[in-house]
C-alpha cells in the first residue's frame, strides 16, 4: 500500500506533519494544564496519548454512524449552470504547479482485489465507456469553502459491475498518480452519482483537476473525490487514505 | 449584594434551587460547549468567513483535522446531555414554572434595571424577567446550533433541514451567528454570577438562602 514518495514531497509532507505533531503536543499540554480534560476523564491527564486514543475511537464511531446516516437513495442537489462556480478553487496537498502530467498514451488503470476481471483499461477504452453522463454539484471542503463544478463521465456503479467486482465487499480504494490515496465504503461506491468522470466543464478533465480520471463523488467531502487515478482494488480489509491516516474522518460523507 | 445586609440567619433558610439533573447537565454542557467553541473557532480558521481569524492559542485542536477530531466527539456529549436538559425541562415542568411566563416588556424592564444596577435577585429560586429571556434565549440558540451543526455536517441527508437556512452555505453563517450569540451569553452569565456570587454555589449544591418573607412561595 505505502508507497515511495518523491524526494521532495517526502520532505515537504515529513516537516509539516512533525510540525503538527510538536503543534498539538504543545496545546494538549497547555489545554491539559487548564484541568479541562480533567473535568471528564479523571484519569491521568497528562497521558495525551489517551486522549489521542478517545478521539480516533470516537471518530472510528462516527463512521459508523455516517454509515447508518447514509441512504444509498438520496440524491445530492443538483444546480443550473448558472450556479457554477468560476474560477473552480484548486486544492491539494502540494501547490497547483506541481500537479501530476500524465502521458495519455502510456496510461493504464491497474485493477486489483475482488475483482474478476483485472484487465489494465487504456485511456480509449475509459473514454468509450456508456452512459456517459454529467452532474452540476456541490464540492464542500473539509475546510469549509464549497464550490459548484461541472463532472462528466459514467456511472461508478455501471464500471463495477463491468470488471466484475464482488459488490458485497466493504471497500473500493484508490492510488493516484500523485502518490495521494483513499479508500471509500461500498455502498457510496455503488451511489447513482457517483461516477467515474473524464471532463470537467465540458472539458477533458485539467491536469490540476485530475487528469486523466477524477472518481466524483457529491456525497463525500472533496478530499474523499481521488484525482489522477491510475490504480484501484476491491477489498475487505480497511484501507485507509492519506489525510485518513493523519485523522481525518475516514467516512467523511455529506 | 446589597440586600444581603438585611438577610440574617434567624430570618432565613435554605431551599432547593436547582434540581439535580439541571446541575449535573449545566456542568457537563459547559464542558462540552467549551470544547465545541474552541475547536469550532479551529475549523473556521481553515476556511474563515469574515476578514478575521481566531487566536491559534485559544483554540483547540492544533491542526484541522485534531479540531475535527475534537469537534465531533464532543458533540455527542453536547447532544446527550443537551437532549436530558431539554427532556426534563419540558416533562418535568422546570421550564414551565423557571421560565414561563415571559413578557417581552418585563424583559427588557429588568435588563435595563441590571446595566443600572438595580436589579435584585432575593430569591434565587425565582428568575427575573431578563434571566428568563436569556435562558430560553440560550436554549433555542443551542437548539439552532445543533440543527445547523446538521446540516454543515450531513448537507446531502439533513437538505431539507438545510433548505430552511439557505442550504451547506447559509448554515455556515447561522453556525457562526448562533456561535456568536452563545459565547455573548456565556459571558453575560459568568459576569452576571461574579456580580452575584452566591448564585454560584448553588449551581454545585442545589440549595440557596432565601429570605424567611419568601417562605411559602
Amino acid at each position: 500500500m505505502k508507497r515511495l514518495f518523491g524526494m521532495r514531497q517526502s520532505l515537504k509532507g515529513q516537516s509539516r506533519s512533525q510540525i503538527e505533531r510538536i503543534e498539538r503536543r504543545l496545546f494538549l499540554r497547555r489545554g491539559l494544564s487548564l484541568g479541562a480534560v480533567a473535568l471528564l476523564s479523571g484519569c491521568d491527564v497528562t497521558d495525551a496519548e489517551s486522549v489521542q486514543k478517545v478521539l480516533w475511537a470516537m471518530s472510528r464511531w462516527n463512521d459508523r454512524v455516517q454509515d447508518w446516516i447514509f441512504d444509498p437513495g438520496r440524491l445530492a442537489p443538483e444546480f443550473p449552470e448558472s450556479a457554477i462556480t468560476m474560477p473552480f478553487p484548486f486544492n491539494a496537498f502540494y501547490s497547483m504547479d506541481q500537479a501530476p502530467s500524465v502521458d495519455p498514451e502510456g496510461y493504464q488503470l491497474e485493477l486489483s482485489g475482488l475483482v474478476r476481471e483485472k484487465k489494465p483499461w487504456t485511456l480509449p477504452e475509459l473514454y468509450a465507456l456508456q452512459p456517459q453522463l454529467s452532474q452540476i454539484t456541490r464540492h464542500i471542503c473539509v475546510e469549509g469553502w464549497s464550490a459548484i463544478g461541472k463532472w462528466s463521465g459514467v456511472r461508478f456503479s455501471d464500471f463495477l459491475r463491468r470488471i466484475g467486482a464482488d459488490l458485497t465487499a466493504k471497500y473500493v480504494g484508490f492510488k493516484c498518480a500523485d502518490r495521494y490515496w483513499t479508500s471509500i465504503d461500498m455502498p457510496t461506491a455503488l451511489h447513482p452519482q457517483t461516477l467515474l468522470t473524464f471532463r470537467f466543464a465540458d472539458q477533458i478533465l485539467p491536469a490540476p483537476f485530475g487528469f486523466p480520471m477524477k472518481l466524483r463523488i457529491p456525497t463525500k467531502l472533496g478530499f474523499k473525490n481521488p484525482k489522477h487515478i491510475v490504480a484501484m482494488f476491491v477489498t475487505n480489509d480497511y484501507p485507509g487514505g492519506y489525510w485518513e491516516d493523519q485523522g481525518y474522518n475516514w467516512f467523511s460523507g455529506s | 449584594m446589597k440586600e444581603g445586609g438585611r438577610m440574617t440567619p434567624e430570618r432565613s433558610h435554605t431551599v432547593q434551587v436547582h434540581p439535580l439533573v439541571v446541575r449535573i447537565t449545566h456542568w457537563i454542557n459547559v464542558f462540552a460547549i467549551l470544547i465545541m467553541v474552541a475547536s469550532g473557532w479551529r475549523i473556521y480558521n481553515a476556511s474563515p468567513l469574515f476578514g478575521f481569524k481566531f487566536p491559534g492559542d485559544w483554540t483547540l485542536g492544533g491542526w484541522l483535522a485534531g479540531a475535527l477530531q475534537w469537534h465531533f466527539a464532543a458533540m455527542w456529549l453536547l447532544a446527550a446531555s443537551g437532549l436530558v436538559y431539554v427532556t426534563y425541562g419540558i416533562v418535568s415542568g422546570h421550564y414551565r414554572h423557571k421560565l414561563l411566563p415571559i413578557a417581552p416588556a418585563a424583559a427588557w424592564r429588568d435588563i435595563a434595571a441590571a446595566f443600572r444596577g438595580k436589579l435584585t435577585h432575593d430569591d434565587l429560586r425565582v428568575y427575573n424577567a431578563a434571566q428568563r429571556a436569556a435562558y430560553l434565549g440560550a436554549i433555542l440558540i443551542g437548539i439552532v446550533l445543533v440543527l445547523s451543526g446538521l446540516v454543515l455536517w450531513k448537507p446531502v441527508q439533513f437538505h431539507t433541514l438545510g433548505l430552511l437556512m439557505g442550504d451547506y452555505e447559509g448554515a455556515r453563517y447561522v453556525h457562526f451567528f448562533a456561535m456568536a450569540a452563545l459565547v455573548l451569553f456565556v459571558i453575560v452569565h459568568v459576569v452576571m454570577v461574579l456580580l452575584v456570587p452566591r448564585t454560584f454555589p448553588t449551581m454545585f449544591t442545589g440549595r440557596a438562602r432565601v429570605p424567611a418573607a419568601a417562605e411559602g412561595d
